[in-house]
């Protein structure tokens, strides 16, 4: 019966308590965008690249183009830099949170 | 043709309607394990109270061949009846008859049984099974669905309405039960959401099963669209049967009354609660303790179980109960706890329920998430939904009532007409660690031994702090009372409040933080 406890602290205070199935599927520290890690934000096709390793890009400069539902989405740069990895082609089917490029 | 003829072809009319989908359509329902929509009603309403309307409505859809296809009833069933004497209006979709579709004439029987139920002043139930919109009707199956979304909302707190999902109710078809009082959901046959699992799996890559995205468990743990979980239709039912029970009929009248019980023996309050303020016991044994036949029935048993509601009697009323639970992540208030006790305590003030709230809480959940979700604005709905309730409202402390969780649980400040706490309650703004280690810093930081220097300060404010003397002394709290005297006391405080009348403002409506 006991080991169902654990302990939850509450300002300073330890409580001895159940946790509950939606507690323990919260996200401790919801994450935070990296303007330098480019990311999948749907799985689709990638269609064009426009950038080669080791380009510098500005704010706003075209990357690459992901294809999902029947719409191309242009993915710019969010930041200034040079790129320093690419992962992907045209052509190559990404899921979704992929990493795609990566500047620095 | 004689009489006689006609009263026979009427009942051969009568009996194609009522073989609904025909044979080969209540067999498949039958083998998912449900029961068609008139035999739900018959089981869930008194023997031979049912009476059925509008049999013999029809579609008027003229496309894509719908002109030659007869749906008896239109996929709907609707009509009167009684719940052990309470008259009702009830309406259940039809699965067998074109998946329970909804045209604009299903939606027609539905509002007509809706408009029926205000004007008598009776609740309304709806048994949702349907695969949602007949999209050969076009926008006028959605006007279907808008024009009962209307009649939900202008029902609220006026008649108690009631949803029971027994089979698929997704996309716009979810928000009439969203916007009624209780919602029912059985396991494994209750499926509700907005975009079902393929929709998610072309647009996010994510697969995942029915069961897992909308069925009941989820419902009932995680979401908190349902109330009532059961594990089969005939469980439902009873659940349901008892709910009505609690309810009045309508905004204008009382729940009715029953003949007292006193508590059952074994719940014993005073070896209830353990010596030590951070070591937990289920709060629900201390509703039984002081409930007729310490009869609690429950509402959202599983989720945000960190607070429990529900209802139970005093000396044969009703009586709305919001208790924080110590067994359950300590009993604090969160982003979902506060979402559950704003709405419950909306529902007994429109429906004339006196509110018994226990206190017992360390103050609100830590964590990024909850800020994030908002539990400031969340929050917020407990303080408005107590502070705008005229019921009476009565308080008992039990143990800690620290910080922003002691003004929330309504306190005084927020217009308790009562409020008791027992020896053992702590009213503080927080609890005696987190209060010496802000207040003592320096002294313990300085301290040659700060860890002695913290145990004497803990001690120290404990002893000044950790009581119900001084808020009695300033006269936030009206008594101390032993455990043993809580029922007494409840009952003292419903019987000389129940003519109480609170003035409010006028106003069209206030606006609450939803």
């Amino acid at each position: 019966m006991n080991d169902e406890f654990k302990d939850l602290f509450v300002d300073g205070s330890n409580y001895k308590t159940k946790l509950t199935r939606k507690f323990g599927l919260r996200k401790i520290k919801p994450e935070v965008d990296d303007p330098k890690i480019i990311k999948a934000f749907i799985p689709g096709l990638i269609k064009a690249v426009y950038v080669k390793e080791g380009d510098s890009v500005r704010r706003g400069d075209k990357l690459l183009v992901l294809e999902a539902m029947k719409m191309e989405n242009q993915i710019l740069s969010a930041t200034k830099g040079t790129v320093k990895k690419i992962n992907v082609e045209a052509g190559k089917v990404v899921v979704k949170g992929e990493i795609l490029l990566e500047i620095e | 043709m004689s009489l006689r003829e006609k009263v026979f072809e009427f009942f051969k009319k009568k009996e194609t309607v009522l073989s609904g989908g025909g044979a080969k359509a209540v067999e498949k329902q039958i083998s998912m394990g449900k029961l068609t929509a008139r035999d739900r009603i018959t089981k869930l309403l008194d023997p031979g109270s049912f009476h059925e309307y509008d049999m013999f409505v029809e579609h008027k859809c003229k496309d894509f061949g719908m002109e030659n296809k007869q749906l008896p009833g239109d996929g709907v069933v609707t009509g009167t009846g009684t719940i052990s004497g309470h008259p009702v209006c009830i309406y259940a979709q039809d699965f067998t008859v074109a998946g329970g579709s909804l045209g604009y004439m299903h939606a027609r029987k539905i509002t007509k049984i809706m408009d029926h139920a205000m004007k008598l002043g009776v609740p309304i139930i709806g048994i949702n099974d349907s695969g949602g919109a007949r999209i050969q009707e076009g926008v006028n199956s959605l006007a279907g669905y808008g024009e009962i979304f209307y009649r939900n909302t202008l029902a609220s707190g006026v008649i108690p309405q009631i949803s029971v999902i027994l089979g698929p109710c997704a996309g716009g078809a979810v928000y009439s039960p969203a916007l009624t009082d209780f919602v029912f959901v059985v396991d494994k046959i209750s499926k509700m959401f907005i975009t079902g699992p393929e929709v998610i799996k072309t647009v996010l890559g994510e697969e995942i099963s029915m069961e897992e995205l909308g069925g009941a468990k989820i419902q009932c743990e995680i979401s908190g669209n349902a109330h009532f979980f059961a594990e089969s239709e005939e469980e439902c039912f009873q659940q349901i049967k008892k709910l009505v029970t609690f309810i009045p009929w309508n905004n204008r009248k009382k729940a009715d009354t029953f003949p007292p019980k006193p508590p059952k023996f074994q719940y014993d309050i005073e070896k209830i609660i353990p010596e030590s303020p951070r070591e937990p016991y289920d709060i629900r044994d201390v509703i039984r303790a002081v409930s007729d036949d310490s009869d609690f029935f429950e509402i959202y048993e599983r989720w945000a179980s960190n607070l429990v509601i529900g209802f139970s009697r005093v000396r044969g009323e009703t009586v709305g109960i919001v208790a924080n639970q110590p067994f359950v992540l300590a009993g604090v208030l969160d982003v979902d706890s506060s979402d559950k006790a704003a709405r419950f305590i909306r529902f007994c003030d429109a429906f004339n329920i006196p509110l018994i709230t226990f206190v017992d809480l360390p103050g609100y959940l830590p964590g990024v998430d909850q800020e994030y979700a908002g539990v400031i604005r969340h929050g917020a709905k407990v303080l408005y939904a107590y502070s705008e309730a005229v019921v009476p409202k009565i308080t008992i402390i039990l143990r800690k009532a620290y910080g922003g969780g002691y003004i929330a649980m309504c306190s005084r400040h927020l217009g308790a007409d009562f409020v008791f706490a027992w020896p053992t309650a702590e009213i503080a703004v927080m609890g005696p660690e987190g209060a010496a280690n802000i207040i003592f810093k320096k002294e313990i930081e300085s301290s040659s031994n700060p860890e002695e220097t913290r145990k004497a300060k803990v001690k120290e404010y404990t002893d000044k702090f950790a009581n119900p003397y001084i808020a009695a002394a300033n006269g936030y709290i009206d008594a101390i009372i032993s455990p043993r005297e809580t029922r007494d006391y409840l009952i003292h405080a419903l019987s000389v409040a129940s003519r109480k009348v609170e003035e409010r403002p006028q106003k069209k409506h206030g606006i609450p933080p939803f």
